[in-house]
């Protein structure tokens, strides 16, 4: 099996892995990172959001060979010194959450849109924004405010 | 207390900081040392026979340590899976259960049901091992559509020869007659309550680990109701006695109903570590197979008829509906078309006479269960949409329709067993009238109209019966279990608490409104407070959490114990603070002495608990820590008024929620950021069940159109708005808190709420669901044709 490097949550990390294992597995089973979730297997949910290189990707669709010397940031790297990141402090803030599965790639993609957008997000693009990831408990209600505030807050 | 975290206040939760920073304990999450994985065989076809099924290539694959088929399930004589309700049939007749093997014996009956298990060193492995079991199936004919299935020449069940599964019916039949003889005017509809799959974000997911020193099993597993799967596991499956199977039920990403049932996938898990040696066998559910293999919502086909005197007074009601149970009975599938649906039929109307009949039947599908709401999102859809259209056909205003015909004095005992104890229905639809803006409607309906769009208005005045229930009460309507709730209250010798609850929870937020609770009436800081739960060695009992109750069944078993708590140590005080028990106070987390300046802080009075030097332990005890079982006396009974606005394109036959308005009377409301959070959600997955959402098989091929996530159109952020939300407050009379459930109404009053406005539209009687742009245009385009 090949080995590979990576830069998870800003630690050098390495692992042999398959050719056909994926990203999310490599997180969650060689790094027992088990923040980042699956919850489907045609990438459309977008519980398994991560930032590679600074960018969001659905690490359920993403091979771990593939990113070999990425930098990879997982919803447990967010948070600095103990104190959660702005999007994490909305989403409480805000009940942008219930049950949490789907969370992590929310507040990972919600990071995201606003690194492309900007801090000054209107509830259509938001809306817009989050095709990709879906939750069921909150119906969205709260995690569009959550991003707004947490975006301001970026 | 003051503090700003008791009983009504905005309290953030105390969960979120796990999950949002990703130690969420989810069952995917954990691995124990040793574990193997599971892999399921299912069934390819709609109804098979199981000629012979070949394990022996399967078993030298890489990695394989166990290959199990029904026949090793029942040579260990582990019993079938169950349907813990029955229903009798109107001629007295026992509903017609078959057999539910938890791995198929001699015949497969819809597609995905469990054939066979592989186990494996790794889930790759034990997935390529599985495509290498050969199975010789004998392909039946099938049926999947519930309107065909009666009587259909394929029989999915020989206890069952015309595929019925029972014929039920409630109320006064001939006084409903008698009602519509008299009857100035009749409406009559014709309803499909589309098929939907629950879908929670977090799959099914178990690990099951037999320990060969202990003779002990522990399953993990994604269940709202640990102790209820244990029950089923060791009393009806038999793999154990309770003392010896311990259910942990971690964090769950999701419930929604689908995680009540006791599935094969979770028992094979426990059942087959002791035949690998007692390695620890874990499953996580793909999302395809939650499509397949988790039990389904919904799926009635209902005619109705409503009677109305010249004064535009309901008098009379007529309901019967065929409910799909799919191809088993699952876990509670019986109560959810007959107890959960027609005793529902009344709405918030005062209707004299009511009858209904429901046939409920197999077709070769995944089986039928409740998802959230369970039975009343029916009732309220028949309901809301036969009012409407009485009103449009009656030239009436559909809201003053409705206040015409409400139930305004209370207790109110409906044709259909329910006695509504409390409600304010008219204050409600005022209330919704003001907030959606219905006077401005007809500008913004003209506004669109200048577009070439079409704009409607629909009301759903709902009611549910909810806090389910009480025990008796059920159990003479064929319940197999009561559905009390337990609490223990254990306070430490520092003053802090944990609380013990049976309740469950998976989204609702538990940790910070049962803390609540504790935090009022103890003056305890919420953070001295821990919920503990989802654990059968840790918690004494529990029935779990659906049909919200866990306020006012769960957090009732919480007051009572918090009640002996307070009882027991103002004993205490009084004999540390030498004074007579009647003469001490409690109030804010202190315990004062009446008419001295003598007190206790509660933390202070937990110490010379456990200290027990200054009392006499003969006469009391030491130790602060009191349980109590809570059965509830009836149900509790939400209710409120939505109005949803839509704008339908008239192009493209899109559909848009534009405002949506939510009012509802949920009693006293412990957290209100997390009730409207409740509302928020429930309205969505109705949302989703009127404009999107619609599980599809294929009627020639039996198959499963809308397998995964591209098919099956869940709802999106785009797809719905931001909601307007109010609240008028009835509190409960049958409870302490005065609590009633708001998780369910959301889902239960939205689709009729939608539809209405979706007809009011397009001015038609019925518009299917899920009302789909396609659907939507095609009704387009027959106006088009109509008005040429």
């Amino acid at each position: 099996m090949p080995a590979i490097s990576m830069t998870v949550n800003g630690q050098a990390v390495c692992g042999d892995v398959e050719g056909r294992t994926l990203l999310v597995e490599f997180i969650r089973e060689k790094l027992g990172l088990t923040g980042t979730h699956v919850g489907c297997d045609t990438s459309q949910c977008g519980a398994c959001v991560v930032l590679v290189n600074g960018k969001a990707v659905k690490s359920c669709t993403a091979l771990a060979i593939a990113h070999d010397g990425a930098a990879v940031t997982t919803v447990e790297g967010l948070a600095q010194d103990g104190k959660m990141h702005p999007m994490q402090e909305a989403f409480r803030d805000n009940h942008g959450l219930q049950c949490g599965f789907c969370t992590p790639g929310m507040v990972i993609a919600s990071i995201d849109m606003v690194n492309r957008l900007g801090k000054n997000l209107s509830e259509d693009t938001i809306r817009h924004e989050l095709e990709g990831n879906i939750c069921r408990c909150t119906g969205y209600h709260n995690i569009v405010a959550a991003v707004k505030a947490g975006a301001a807050n970026m | 207390m003051d503090n700003g975290t008791g009983i009504g206040a905005r309290v953030k939760r105390k969960e979120d900081h796990r999950f949002l920073t990703g130690k969420g304990n989810y069952t995917d999450d954990i691995n124990l040392p040793k574990q193997t994985y599971a892999y399921f065989v299912r069934s390819p076809h709609a109804h098979a026979t199981i000629n012979k099924i070949d394990t022996s290539a399967a078993k030298k694959m890489p990695g394989v340590v166990g290959v199990f088929t029904g026949e090793d399930v029942a040579a260990t004589k582990l019993g079938g899976l169950i349907c813990g309700w029955m229903i009798h049939s109107k001629d007295g007749s026992p509903m017609k259960a078959g057999p539910h093997p938890i791995l198929a014996l001699g015949k497969v009956r819809y597609v995905g049901d469990h054939v066979a298990v592989v186990i494996a060193e790794t889930r790759d492995q034990a997935k390529a091992a599985a495509a290498a079991v050969d199975v010789d199936y004998g392909v039946l004919p099938h049926v999947v559509d519930v309107a065909e299935a009666m009587g259909h020449k394929a029989q999915i069940h020989d206890v069952a020869p015309d595929n019925r599964v029972f014929n039920w019916s409630i109320g006064d039949e001939a006084a409903t007659d008698a009602a519509f003889k008299r009857a100035a005017h009749v409406t009559k509809v014709d309803l499909v309550n589309n098929r939907l799959i629950p879908n929670a974000m977090e799959p099914r997911a178990a690990i099951g680990y037999y320990d060969t020193g202990a003779d002990h099993y522990t399953l993990y597993t994604t269940s709202q109701n640990p102790h209820v799967a244990r029950l089923v596991i060791s009393a009806f499956h038999g793999l154990a006695p309770e003392h010896k199977l311990r259910v942990i039920a971690p964090d769950v990403g999701g419930g929604f109903g689908s995680k009540i049932f006791i599935y094969a996938e979770e028992v094979v898990c426990v059942w087959a570590s002791k035949f690998v040696g007692g390695r620890p066998v874990k499953w996580t559910g793909e999302r395809s197979e939650s499509f397949l293999a988790d039990a389904h919502g919904r799926d009635h086909v209902t005619h109705a008829e409503l009677a109305t005197d010249a004064g535009g007074k309901i008098i009379g009601f007529k309901v019967h509906t065929k409910a799909a149970m799919g191809a088993y009975l699952s876990t509670f599938a019986s109560c959810v078309p007959t107890y959960l649906y027609a005793t529902l039929l009344s709405g918030q109307y005062n209707i004299p006479a009511i009858y209904a009949e429901v046939d409920a039947i197999y077709t070769n599908t995944a089986p039928v269960d409740a998802y959230r709401g369970a039975g009343r999102p029916e009732a309220t859809y028949v309901v809301e949409r036969i009012v409407e259209t009485a009103a449009r056909e009656l030239k009436m205003d559909p809201a003053e329709f409705r206040r015409k015909n409400f139930v305004s004095s209370f207790p109110h005992q409906t044709p259909v067993i329910m006695c509504y104890d409390a409600g304010d229905y008219a204050a409600a639809l005022d209330k919704a009238l003001e907030i959606a803006d219905v006077k401005g409607f007809a500008s913004r309906k003209a506004a669109s109209a200048a577009k070439g769009n079409f704009r409607g208005l629909g009301y759903s005045a709902y009611i549910e019966a909810c806090g389910i229930a009480p025990s008796a009460a059920i159990g003479s309507l064929g319940a197999g279990v009561g559905l009390w709730e337990s609490a223990e209250v254990r306070v430490n010798p520092v003053g802090t608490v944990e609380i013990l609850t049976g309740s469950h929870s998976h989204g609702q937020g538990h940790e910070t409104t049962f803390a609540q609770l504790v935090s009022d009436r103890l003056g305890v800081d919420i953070n001295n407070v821990a919920i503990v739960h989802g654990d059968t060695d840790k918690v004494q009992f529990g029935m779990g959490t659906y049909g919200s109750r866990s306020g006012a069944v769960g957090m009732t078993a919480i007051s009572k114990a918090l009640d002996k708590v307070e009882a027991k140590a103002k004993r205490i005080a009084a004999a540390v603070m030498e004074s007579s028990v009647d003469d001490i106070e409690f109030k804010n987390g202190t315990f004062t002495v009446k008419g001295t300046d003598k007190k206790m802080a509660f933390g202070e009075v937990a110490l010379s608990a456990y200290v027990a030097h200054k009392f006499n332990s003969a006469e009391i005890e030491p130790g602060l820590k009191e349980s109590a079982f809570h059965d509830p006396s009836n149900f509790v009974f939400p209710a409120g008024v939505h109005i949803a606005e839509v704008e339908i394109d008239g192009d493209t036959g899109v559909t848009s929620v534009v405002n949506y308005t939510a009012v509802d009377d949920f009693g006293n409301v412990i957290n209100p950021m997390i009730v409207e959070g409740q509302v928020h959600g429930g309205i969505t997955q109705g949302i989703g069940q009127a404009l999107a959402e619609g599980c599809v098989y294929d009627k020639e091929s039996g198959q499963l159109l809308t397998g995964s996530y591209m098919d099956y159109q869940m709802p999106r952020a785009s797809d719905v708005p931001s909601y307007k939300l109010g609240f008028t407050c009835t509190p409960c009379p049958s409870n302490p808190l005065g609590m009633k459930g708001c998780g369910e109404a959301g889902a239960i009053a939205s689709p009729a709420a939608v539809m209405n406005a979706v007809t009011d539209a397009l001015g038609v009687v019925d518009v299917p669901m899920p009302a789909t742009p396609h659907v939507v245009w095609q009704q387009l385009q027959h106006l088009k044709k109509a008005a040429e």
